[in-house]
């Protein structure tokens, strides 16, 4: 199609002569070029999934299904090898549960303080300083949890072992606290004005207008991050392979060394488990119940977030 | 707290300003403000953009004391005591004089929980209930919500979410309503309605009500000021009350000429 179909113009003076199809050409290469730079994501995700879902598949001609999911023991690179996920689950959820335990009180009261009480001079310095903590080396965290907070909670703690879930799930919790605590903090800040202008006007103090109107307008933004900050719990690696030990047992004690689906899969991955070997696609089997983890993690943050979202207007 | 006798209780005077100056930090926003707001009666404040009515309206239940640096001096008595001395307690002030906003702001909350909020945080004793259903029917909002009380307030139309609004401002019975243009975000129909309401609500309280609708305030109200704007050197707008009147007068025979050019629609 060239633009010859319209009628000339009456005032062409010939001083107008724009190249449409040169600029045709040009838009259709930008869409080519950002295309498959947003392809590349895409591609990526569906190649990493693609890999799981075939070693998988070849750990589940070796290994049974209902063994996977109901042995009690984890011990793939023993002769006499058993292959009961619950295993790795547990570690993993014992220390994801305590770093919520730590991080989900320390991050809300954080994101109240940075929006609604501190004063905005302190609120430019205080949240920059928080992210920061986000941006430490995990594998410094999990040095942190192993050399300064086990020897401290040695002091107290009966029975606790030098390689633990708790001082892990510690740590874990303080290195996902940057995600809650920002996150929520947008949350509570993006409450409009005139909500709590509404509140004060009927006669509520402060603290009323926080807990009373304000989290709960801010609420699916806070269960968002804390989901988020689970998904980053469940996924985290260097820290509990430090600190929590590489003693795969079926346990909640939080007390003793434990091992959980990440470590296992630094384990082998930096042993010499041959390519193709059963050791070696059981880190894939693991890999894929950790991605399913995540993924239905997401998926309900999404959803709940969609589901409860308050339009303010 | 002083009592002036000129303005305690049963005088009919419920605010008393003299010579007040409004400030943002060292901005002076409006400067010499006199009025006399009489008791269950509506005063309308008037104005263009800029004027300062909204912030005039603001310090009476001191909702400023919200933004940083603002600040009044000279004399605002309510009911005889100085609304600014430190002994006069914001969030026992603030549910002694409600407010009802611009744009409808219910909380993201139930219709019925909308209500409930402000009498549960002031200590209220009685039947909650019978409160909600009370509060709903003075703003005549009852018959059209009483069947799904349970259900968000943000679910209900604008017009609905601004009588919810007022229906919660009037449920811890407050003795003075002030309203910031409540209707500029409602549709005539509904602006009628929230105007026929106020008729309603004076036999019980003070309205103070600011509206950029100059047939408004010449149909609802009983006492009118009206406030100007001059350019400042700076470039901003500081604003001054002109005039203060019966309703009648600032409409019909005002003494100054800029209320005269104002109201018939010469500028503004």
């Amino acid at each position: 199609m060239t633009t010859s179909q319209l009628p000339d113009s009456p005032q062409n003076s010939g001083l107008w002569q724009p190249n449409r199809q040169l600029s045709k050409s040009m838009e259709l290469l930008a869409k080519i070029v950002f295309g498959a730079f947003g392809l590349v994501s895409i591609a990526t995700t569906i190649g990493i999934v693609l890999t799981l879902i075939f070693e998988t598949f070849l750990f589940f001609q070796e290994v049974p299904i209902w063994n996977f999911l109901t042995d009690t023991q984890w011990t793939p690179l023993f002769t006499n090898s058993q292959y009961g996920i619950i295993v790795l689950i547990s570690a993993t959820f014992l220390t994801s549960f305590i770093a919520l335990i730590v991080a989900m009180p320390m991050g809300i009261l954080a994101a109240v303080c940075l929006s609604e009480y501190a004063p905005s001079g302190l609120r430019k310095w205080l949240k920059p300083a928080l992210e920061i903590l986000a941006g430490v080396p995990t594998v410094v965290f999990g040095y942190f949890a192993l050399f300064f907070v086990s020897p401290i909670l040695e002091t107290f703690v009966p029975g606790l072992r030098p390689f633990n879930g708790l001082s892990a799930g510690i740590v874990l919790g303080i290195a996902i606290l940057p995600t809650i605590a920002s996150l929520s903090e947008d949350a509570i800040y993006a409450v409009p004005q005139s909500l709590r202008q509404g509140s004060y006007a009927l006669g509520a103090t402060k603290r009323e207008t926080v807990t009373n109107v304000v989290l709960p307008a801010a609420l699916s933004g806070i269960v968002a991050s804390f989901i988020l900050g689970i998904a980053r719990a469940v996924g985290e690696t260097m820290i509990v392979t430090i600190a929590a030990g590489q003693n795969p047992r079926l346990t909640l004690d939080p007390r003793v060394p434990i091992q959980t689906m990440t470590s296992f899969i630094v384990q082998v991955a930096k042993g010499d488990a041959p390519t193709g070997s059963i050791e070696f696609i059981t880190i894939f089997a693991v890999g894929m119940t950790l991605f399913l983890i995540t993924l239905v993690l997401n998926a309900f943050s999404f959803w709940f977030v969609g589901r409860f979202r308050e339009k303010y207007e | 707290m002083q009592t002036n006798p000129s303005t305690a209780v049963g005088t009919g005077i419920t605010f008393h300003v003299a010579q007040a100056n409004y400030y943002y930090g060292s901005f002076l926003a409006v400067s010499n403000v006199n009025l006399d707001i009489p008791e269950r009666k509506i005063t309308a404040f008037i104005g263009p953009s800029g004027c300062g009515k909204s912030t005039v309206l603001r310090c009476f239940n001191r909702l400023n004391d919200l933004i940083p640096g603002a600040h009044v001096e000279g004399t605002i008595q309510y009911r005889g005591v100085d609304l600014y001395d430190k002994s006069v307690d914001a969030t026992e002030l603030r549910r002694r004089i409600g407010m009802v906003f611009q744009k409808p702001n219910p909380f993201p909350k139930s219709i019925y929980e909308n209500i409930a909020f402000g009498a549960r945080i002031n200590g209220y004793k009685g039947d909650m209930d019978e409160l909600v259903e009370q509060s709903l029917r003075k703003a005549a909002l009852w018959e059209e919500v009483k069947d799904k009380l349970k259900e968000s307030g943000l679910s209900i139309s604008g017009g609905q979410q601004q009588r919810l609004c007022i229906a919660r401002a009037i449920a811890i019975e407050p003795e003075v309503l002030l309203m910031d243009e409540p209707c500029s975000a409602l549709d005539p129909i509904s602006t009628l309605r929230v105007e026929d309401l106020m008729h309603e609500l004076k036999e019980q309280f003070t309205i103070i009500i600011v509206t950029h609708n100059m047939q408004q305030a010449s149909r609802v109200s009983d006492m009118t000021a009206f406030y100007n704007a001059q350019a400042t050197e700076k470039g901003g707008k500081q604003g001054y009350l002109v005039e203060y009147a019966p309703t009648q007068t600032i409409f019909n025979n005002p003494t100054e000429q800029a209320t005269q050019d104002y109201v018939s629609g010469r500028f503004g």
